[in-house]
């Protein structure tokens, strides 16, 4: 692009202004700090190359992987398409301003251009209404047909955040590696020992001690949201809700045909946007589950970047799989060998003479280093009890 | 500017830098290095093991002439061993020393057994002290393998290159080092310190630069037999498998088959040789027999295709 070295400087730094501001409403959590460090870099990389301009906009505007894509989509259409570019440079020509409603509208259709996602879930409607399986309802046959969540009423939320913050998950607490001062330790602190004894002149050495630290093991809930499951659905994504606010190691993947990671929608504070977003973000409510395919995604896709810290996998799902077990042996013992502890939660075992008859179910027991049933489930008590009690049937993967 | 920016005045250069230590880098991140020595900010390289992260550090301290600095991250890492350390031992000496001397000055005992000579340096110290070669590189490796409470500690270090010492005082470099972090993305780090840094995601390569670096790291190879090498690990790489083969294994792979004679590919060597490759047995059993004989059989063809 040879147009590029005749744009004086100060154009340059409009538009890259005008980028960031178009990456913002794109999505991209980009600070106002990043401004002046994308000027920088633009600057000290030079324009006469495009991809050099690219690279250097990048380094400083994107910083997680999943970013790139749209920021490469971004850039492909602000810094390239002919039209636009002129409508930039006209825009940015001194003898014509623009006026400033014309400026705004620019800014709106490249933003729409340049976030595909926000779109997406629009789409999904279609889907939540129709497909409803109705093998697969098993004794239940009431289903959501609308993710409409209702609002939460603050009473509710209260509950949700008592019964959380009460929950003691049966977990044991990790040890790390860093320690705490512990006046009964077993480690000497050389360190506050030397300062407590030049406090004194060092007429005394006081011995200081430390003890090792502890940590609650990282959280990963794998939650099925399939029809079968719907009936829960809702209580569940509240109770996830409290959870990912409450602690600070959760992520929370919902799956039912596919798997969403809808961690960053939940970290919303307020539990009824976080929900909604949720349910944009996910295009699967109340349809089939494809356990076996689910898992196999999680296994390949996240189980190196969430299960590293020791983590503990919450399995919430009924079993009842409409690939009927095919390939999920092998996921679910991939995914137990992979995590510190494998709990499974089945809500929708609601009478006492429970047999593994589903071949999901069957598949599912030999791997699980815990498995909950849970016979009645109406409210955040309950589901906060049944995962607090001690393990009532434990298997393990000998069994 | 600094030294190391004005050794590199373009972003050919950089590449012809990182080139002059047989390292084939991209133009993107021939640009990052760049923009990092010229604004002097730290550099953060995430990617999938063996994508040749850590050597981009050492190729940066090969090319400038400067000491490597490595800090190899692990979970509880703490100031004492990153940063800086009282020698205790030595100190409680000191004031035995001076109790036998008759010294009951406290001041005096405090400034005395708080001071440099007790000090230990570790490498953040070491790295924002610089040497007489000038401030060294500083490879901070695997972060992701280090705690949380050890990010927030590298955050002052990484904005204002400076080390809070409560006994002594500030230390400040006085020429910043060239900091490269790198991370394997078993976790996500923290946005404070990404903010702080240039970033860049370091990819697979493509064939063509891919076959450049096995002939440059494995010279010994037949060139018939780097091109199956590469084209076989290429196609592997759009299978789903739970661990990729990254470029180290490639070079392995190419200086293991040397080592075994061989100038070209063959199922049963593929077979026998997987081990360097893919590091999963369920990856392994995938690719055994008839799938490694397919993947061979289809790179033969599309060689052929290339060549004819």
């Amino acid at each position: 692009m040879s147009g590029d070295e005749a744009i004086p400087a100060g154009r340059l730094a409009e538009n890259v202004v005008h980028f960031v501001r178009v990456l913002r409403a794109a999505g991209l959590p980009v600070g106002p700090d990043r401004v002046l460090d994308a000027l920088q870099a633009a600057e000290v990389a030079g324009v006469r190359r495009r991809d050099d301009l690219h690279a250097a906009l990048a380094s400083v505007l994107v910083d997680r992987h999943d970013q790139l894509e749209l920021f490469d989509q971004a850039f492909r259409i602000f810094w390239k398409d002919p039209a636009l570019l002129d409508r930039v440079l006209q825009l940015m020509l001194p003898h014509a301003p623009a006026p400033p409603d014309q400026r705004r509208r620019d800014n709106r259709r490249l933003s729409e251009a340049l976030a595909p996602r926000s779109q997406e879930p629009r789409e999904p409607k279609r889907e939540k209404e129709i497909e409803v399986d109705a093998r697969l309802t098993f004794t239940d046959q009431e289903v959501l047909r609308k993710m409409d969540f209702e609002s939460m009423s603050a009473a509710e939320l209260a509950r949700a955040q008592r019964a959380v913050a009460r929950m003691q998950l049966p977990l044991r607490p990790i040890p790390t590696r860093r320690t705490a001062p512990d006046p009964r330790g077993r480690h000497v602190d050389l360190g506050a020992t030397l300062r407590a004894s030049a406090r004194s002149g060092g007429m005394v050495i006081p011995l200081r001690r430390r003890s090792p630290r502890t940590r609650p093991p990282a959280l990963v809930v794998l939650c099925d949201i399939s029809g079968s499951m719907s009936r829960y659905s809702r209580m569940f994504l509240q109770f996830l809700h409290a959870a990912v606010n409450e602690r600070t190691h959760c992520h929370v993947l919902l799956f039912g045909t596919r798997l969403t990671n809808v961690t960053p929608q939940m970290r919303s504070r307020d539990p009824d946007v976080a929900l909604r977003r949720v349910s944009e973000q996910v295009q699967d409510w109340a349809g089939g589950t494809r356990i076996g395919a689910c898992l196999r995604e999680f296994n390949l896709r996240w189980s190196r970047r969430l299960l590293g810290q020791g983590a503990v996998v919450l399995l919430v799902t009924d079993g009842l799989d409409r690939d009927a077990g095919a390939g999920l042996e092998r996921e679910i013992d991939r995914l137990h060998k992979s995590c510190r502890r494998l709990i499974w939660l089945n809500p929708l075992l609601r009478y006492a003479g429970f047999e593994a008859r589903a071949a999901g179910v069957r598949a599912l027991l030999p791997h699980v280093d815990e498995f909950r049933p849970v016979h009645s489930l109406e409210s955040f008590e309950q589901l906060a009890q049944a995962l607090a009690s001690p393990a009532s049937r434990q298997r393990r993967a000998a069994g | 500017m600094t030294e190391a920016a004005s050794a590199v005045a373009s972003i050919d250069q950089s590449q012809d830098l990182l080139r002059s230590q047989s390292y084939v880098a991209d133009r993107r991140l021939s640009t990052v290095v760049y923009l990092a020595l010229r604004m002097g900010r730290p550099l953060f390289l995430e990617g999938e093991a063996g994508v040749g992260k850590t050597e981009i550090a050492k190729v940066l301290a090969g090319g400038l002439d400067r000491p490597l600095v490595r800090l190899q991250c692990y979970e509880g890492l703490d100031v004492a061993q990153a940063a800086y350390e009282w020698n205790y031992p030595r100190q409680m000496l000191e004031i035995r020393l001076a109790e036998a001397a008759g010294e009951h000055d406290r001041e005096r005992l405090g400034h005395d057994i708080f001071s440099e000579q007790f000090l230990i340096e570790r490498p953040l110290l070491r790295a924002l002290r610089g040497g007489p070669s000038g401030p060294p590189v500083l490879l901070i490796d695997e972060l992701d393998r280090a705690d949380e409470p050890f990010e927030a500690y590298l955050l002052e270090v990484l904005s204002d290159f400076q080390l809070s010492i409560p006994e002594l005082g500030t230390i400040r470099a006085e020429e910043p080092p060239i900091v490269v972090i790198t991370s394997n993305r078993t976790r996500e780090i923290h946005d404070a310190v990404k903010r702080r840094c240039l970033y860049h995601w370091v990819d697979y390569p493509d064939a063509a630069r891919e076959l450049e670096i096995v002939s440059l790291k494995a010279p010994r190879a037949a060139s018939a037999l780097s091109r199956e090498v590469v084209a076989f690990v290429q196609a592997l790489r759009e299978g789903d498998y739970f661990k990729l083969p990254g470029i180290a294994e490639t070079i392995d792979w190419a200086n293991a088959l040397v080592a075994l004679d061989k100038l070209s590919l063959d199922p049963d060597t593929v077979n026998d040789t997987l081990g360097v490759l893919l590091k999963y047995q369920d990856d392994l059993a995938r690719l055994q027999g008839s799938e490694a004989r397919r993947i061979l059989d289809q790179v033969r063809a599309d060689l052929a295709a290339e060549g004819g």
